[in-house]
């Protein structure tokens, strides 16, 4: 399959690119991995007559803490995330989903940054960074910009990114030593999309919740925030009851759509048990 | 606004299989067809065309690819290796021999692929638990072995290459 003709064009500094984006419009697309753009450029869903290769820019794959939040560069690769000590060792939750985003292979190439531009209801990233807290920081010709990823996702497909808008960064504020939870996914093979997908960040004072974070994945035309049970959590100490409750919320808050992957009423469930599971995670912090 | 007119043609450089070939490439050339039709290289195969399966990965500096989901354009200045680049002359390599010891193919139609995962895989980890050579090549789909001789024949391979050094 060949896609549409496109101009294609490798800037190797960040002002280079965005000058590039300015100067072919909207049109234009940015390349990263292109384990999800070229895929649909292929099918013709996408047909952007322009792609700026970010890939030859420096300084774009940087994975580290900084000023008390994760930085995560735009070029950084799925692997990077799965290998990293960092994650694991001080980002659990983000460290147990790395290895879960698509296939071995296309982890290879594939970014976090891409994931997110891209917006895909059923992908990874989105969850985590709403469970997490997370930001996305943004270069135009104006300077640069950080969007709350509350604000960041507006859609399927479609984010607060403006057409001459680069995403060169995600932010993820360092948990605290009281804190933990996980990111569990149901898949029908590796690679697949997420039949639903679960991320889980709490943070604890005292004993109870301090702050919860619930994010979703393919139960919506976005990732969602399940925001009543969030709120349920807080304050509460992390017991049975109330971890029924949540899971119990979150699922009705979750808007899933029948497809091959199963019913409405099926999704709606395993986001409960998922929510439910990985709750009881986050409480052995607790513990 | 959608243009008629001609897309560049660029000129890259990328060494495949050790040999340096300089290529006048349109942009939207996939490498899969780069490979298979300008340089004749039809060991790697088109299975799904849709990132799924993985019989098109090759090694792009090292890194198995999906080839089918990388420009040949982005390949500029890079080192690939594809199937025919495993085996030195009529010394095959110890995953080619591997996969023909354990019987790791029947239709064959995924074996490039496979081979190159594991051969990365080996390069990285020589010495890789059956969960890890799983692991490796959940990206490659078989559609015949049910994988048991796959994992065996990167065992095989790891089990040799080692003697071998």
């Amino acid at each position: 399959m060949y896609p549409a003709n496109f101009e294609y064009v490798a800037p190797t500094t960040l002002d280079e690119a965005l000058a590039l984006l300015q100067e072919h419009g909207e049109d234009a697309k940015v390349l990263a991995g292109g384990q999800s753009l070229i895929p649909l450029m292929k099918l013709r869903f996408a047909a952007p007559t322009a792609l700026i290769d970010i890939n030859g820019i420096s300084g774009l794959d940087r994975l580290e803490e900084e000023g008390g939040a994760l930085r995560v560069g735009a070029l950084v690769r799925h692997k990077t995330c799965e290998r990293s000590e960092l994650l694991r060792e001080r980002y659990g939750t983000i460290g147990d989903a790395a290895p879960m985003i698509s296939d071995p292979v296309v982890r290879n190439l594939g970014t976090v940054g891409g994931s997110l531009a891209h917006a895909d209801p059923q992908g990874d990233w989105g969850a985590l960074m709403l469970a997490m807290r997370g930001e996305v920081v943004a270069r135009g010709p104006d300077g640069e910009r950080t969007i709350p990823i509350d604000d960041f996702f507006q859609g399927p497909f479609m984010t607060a990114l403006e057409p001459n808008e680069i995403l060169t960064e995600a932010r993820i504020p360092t948990p605290g030593e009281q804190s933990g939870g996980t990111y569990l996914k149901l898949e029908r093979k590796v690679g697949d999309y997420a039949t639903v997908g679960v991320a889980v960040h709490v943070s604890f004072s005292n004993g109870s919740v301090g702050q919860a974070g619930i994010g979703l994945t393919g139960v919506g035309p976005m990732n969602l925030r399940a925001v009543a049970a969030e709120q349920a959590l807080a304050g509460q100490a992390l017991e049975d009851g109330t971890i029924a409750e949540a899971a119990r919320l979150a699922a009705e808050e979750a808007q899933p759509r029948a497809d091959v992957r199963g019913t409405e009423e099926y999704k709606r469930n395993v986001v409960r048990v998922y929510v439910e599971r990985a709750l009881r995670k986050a409480a052995e912090v607790a513990r | 606004m959608i243009t008629e007119t001609k897309p560049t043609i660029h000129e890259i450089t990328a060494t495949v299989n050790g040999t340096e070939h300089s290529l006048a490439v349109e942009p939207r050339l996939l490498l899969v067809h780069l490979l298979r039709e300008k340089l004749a290289l039809t060991g790697t195969h088109v299975g799904c065309d849709t990132t799924n399966c993985g019989a098109c990965t090759v090694l792009v500096d090292g890194v198995p690819v999906k080839s089918c989901t990388y420009f040949a354009v982005q390949a500029n200045g890079k080192a690939v290796t594809t199937v025919e680049g495993l085996a030195d002359g009529a010394q095959l390599h110890p995953v080619q021999e591997g996969f023909k010891e354990e019987h790791g193919l029947q239709c064959g139609f995924c074996t490039p692929g496979m081979m190159l995962v594991s051969k990365a895989l080996l390069e990285e980890n020589p010495d890789p638990t059956e969960e890890e050579i799983r692991w490796a090549i959940s990206g490659n789909i078989c559609r015949c072995t049910g994988y048991q001789n796959i994992v065996k024949a990167v065992q095989w391979a790891a089990k040799n290459s080692k003697e071998a050094s």
